[in-house]
């Protein structure tokens, strides 16, 4: 049985906790209930929640916004760059894990070591590569420079390093190939690390911003989401209503995720969190 | 006749056996695409960025330079945008990474704690990590607007004048911080609860059967034993703190009302990215940039190497 004492500290502790979720949470709230405001009830405050619930506001932004074709955008970009990446990594992984040849571990420490060296560095030169490549304005020039990942390629190749090399003769015993054994053994095994690097690497790829924003200079069609809405918000000019409307449709695929995924993501995060 | 005979009983096999040819090919079908994507987008212009910053007077249109010397850090260290620059980012890292770690661990702590409500607190503070800071800095513009803003209607309703938050030089950097705090809480209070989750139980029930009171507990016991936890985040975090760029073009569409935010990532950008592209200036300021966040990044190593984290 808890005594008062108890009961008291138990309070405390869930009356901060939720002041803090509520602070957390208060801009997502405030950007659904004001994205259906008329323009008019968000500037006078009249009430505090919308009178009636408009959909005009949505109807508006999306079609000044273009955000249909700023979507399609985005779920390609994130498709392709999540499948070709995963690929890539899956092979490499298994080549600095199971492979042996001489410098191998040696080469991923060099390549461990070049993790710290921020990608604003690196824009410079790809900015001109991604021109000479003539993918500059293409909707490639957002996926090709990041197919190579080393923080998940290690991630990946850590767990394929425990896996116990027995395993790997008995299969050639049986017959399979190196790259059978990879894709109907070692991957089906790795399956949480999969997903974690998978979910990483799609919010990465979802919300990226700067580089889009260089890459789409030349072409307004490849925008995705995130700089396609701050692009509307100097196109559609200051009208906090549309601005909600359109963040609202933005963030909205990402908390269907979350509210669906919130657990692998919670462990992803943490396990790939303290990468560098 | 041998050959069939080993076919017929694999069992013998022995993956050392035949190095040579096939083996290269294997190294190309599984390393092949991964090298290629880094050879090209990291490690050539990585070099690049060595070499461009000691290029004087260089021209990318015409792949054009005078010469080779240290006239490009001369001119970026000298320029006073490049300092001031400089100083808001480092001003940035020592405001929002020590209030956004201090925050978290009391969260953290509490969460870690709480038996009940765990799915809707955690959607609450972890929904942060997903959602696209472009679409809340939306958000953050107008709660602080001046015409209808949240925080602004707060504050008049209470009876005080209205502050023009997003327009002045000296709030638009405190909106700036919060936004920074808002978004980096969720990742930060994710690390600190894994490093809580590997704290043994029986100081806790060693701690209680003496009868050591719930404050005690956290600053005798909790905080000591997370820190290499709490050291690690806040190394992690003001490397992320660094690279500020995307906040400030979100909230402000440029470096802060009076160009008072400028960062040092802003610098790179505009200068590179800009109208008048000076691809010299832009290297020099992201090597300045690189030996930054290297220092951290051996701090990090030092620090994991010693934890065993």
């Amino acid at each position: 049985m808890k005594n008062t004492s108890d009961k008291l500290k138990d309070f405390f502790q869930y009356l901060t906790l939720f002041t803090g979720a509520a602070i957390m949470f208060l801009p997502f709230f405030w950007m659904i209930n004001s994205s259906f405001k008329t323009e008019k009830e968000l500037l006078s405050f009249q009430s505090f929640f919308p009178k009636e619930l408009l959909f005009d506001n949505f109807r508006q932004a999306w079609e000044m916004g273009d955000f249909l074709k700023y979507f399609g955008n985005s779920v390609f970009v994130t498709v392709v760059c999540v499948a070709l990446t995963m690929f890539v990594t899956i092979l490499a992984a298994y080549g600095f894990s199971k492979l042996r040849f001489p410098g191998r571990d040696l080469i991923f420490t060099v390549l461990v070591s070049m993790m710290m060296i921020p990608y604003e560095m690196l824009m410079l030169t790809n900015y001109e590569t991604i021109r000479h490549l003539h993918l500059f304005g293409k909707i490639w020039s957002l996926i090709v420079p990041f197919t190579s990942s080393i923080f998940y390629t290690y991630i990946l190749r850590n767990f394929f390093l425990s896996v116990p090399d027995s395993l790997y003769q008995s299969a050639r015993i049986d017959g399979a190939s190196d790259w059978q054994y990879l894709w109907e053994v070692m991957v089906p095994m790795a399956k949480p690390s999969l997903v974690t690097i998978a979910l990483l690497d799609a919010i990465t790829c979802w919300n990226s911003f700067m580089w889009t924003m260089l890459m789409s200079s030349g072409n307004r069609n490849i925008r995705t989401l995130p700089f396609g809405l701050t692009a509307f918000t100097s196109e559609a000019g200051v009208h906090y209503n549309l601005w909600m409307a359109g963040a609202t449709i933005v963030v909205i695929p990402m908390i269907i995720l979350f509210l669906f995924c919130r657990k692998s993501i919670i462990t992803g995060v943490s396990r790939g969190g303290l990468k560098g | 006749m041998n050959n069939e005979k080993k076919h017929r009983h694999p069992i013998r096999y022995d993956p050392d056996e035949k190095f040579e040819i096939s083996i290269l090919w294997k190294i190309l079908l599984f390393l092949g695409p991964f090298m290629a994507g880094i050879l090209l987008f990291t490690i050539y212009p990585f070099i690049n960025a060595f070499l461009m910053s000691f290029k004087e007077n260089y021209s990318i249109l015409r792949d054009t330079f005078s010469g080779w010397g240290l006239g490009n850090y001369r001119k970026v260290l000298n320029d006073p945008i490049f300092v001031s620059g400089l100083k808001t980012t480092v001003k940035y890292v020592v405001i929002v990474v020590p209030i956004s770690l201090a925050l978290s661990i009391v969260i953290a702590v509490l969460l870690n704690n709480a038996k009940r409500f765990k799915a809707i607190l955690q959607t609450a503070y972890f929904m942060p990590l997903v959602t696209s800071t472009a679409a809340i800095s939306l958000v953050f513009r107008f709660i602080f607007a001046n015409e209808g803003g949240l925080v602004n209607k707060i504050i008049t309703t209470l009876g005080q004048s209205q502050i023009n938050f997003l327009g002045t030089n000296k709030w638009s950097e405190i909106v700036l911080y919060i936004f920074g705090i808002w978004n980096i809480l969720p990742f930060t209070i994710i690390l600190l609860l894994a490093g809580l989750q590997n704290i043994d139980p029986q100081y806790y029930t060693a701690a209680r059967a003496d009868g050591a009171k719930t404050f005690d507990i956290f600053t005798n016991i909790t905080v000591p034993l997370l820190s290499p936890t709490i050291a690690l985040v806040a190394i992690v975090n003001s490397i992320s703190a660094f690279k500020i760029f995307d906040y400030v073009f979100q909230l402000y569409n440029k470096p802060g009302p009076g160009y008072n935010l400028y960062t040092i990532i802003y610098y790179i950008y505009e200068k590179f990215g800009g109208t008048k592209p000076q691809y010299g200036y832009a290297a020099a300021a992201s090597i300045v940039l690189f030996f930054i966040i290297a220092v951290f990044t051996l701090l990090q190593r030092v620090l994991q190497r010693k934890t065993d984290y």
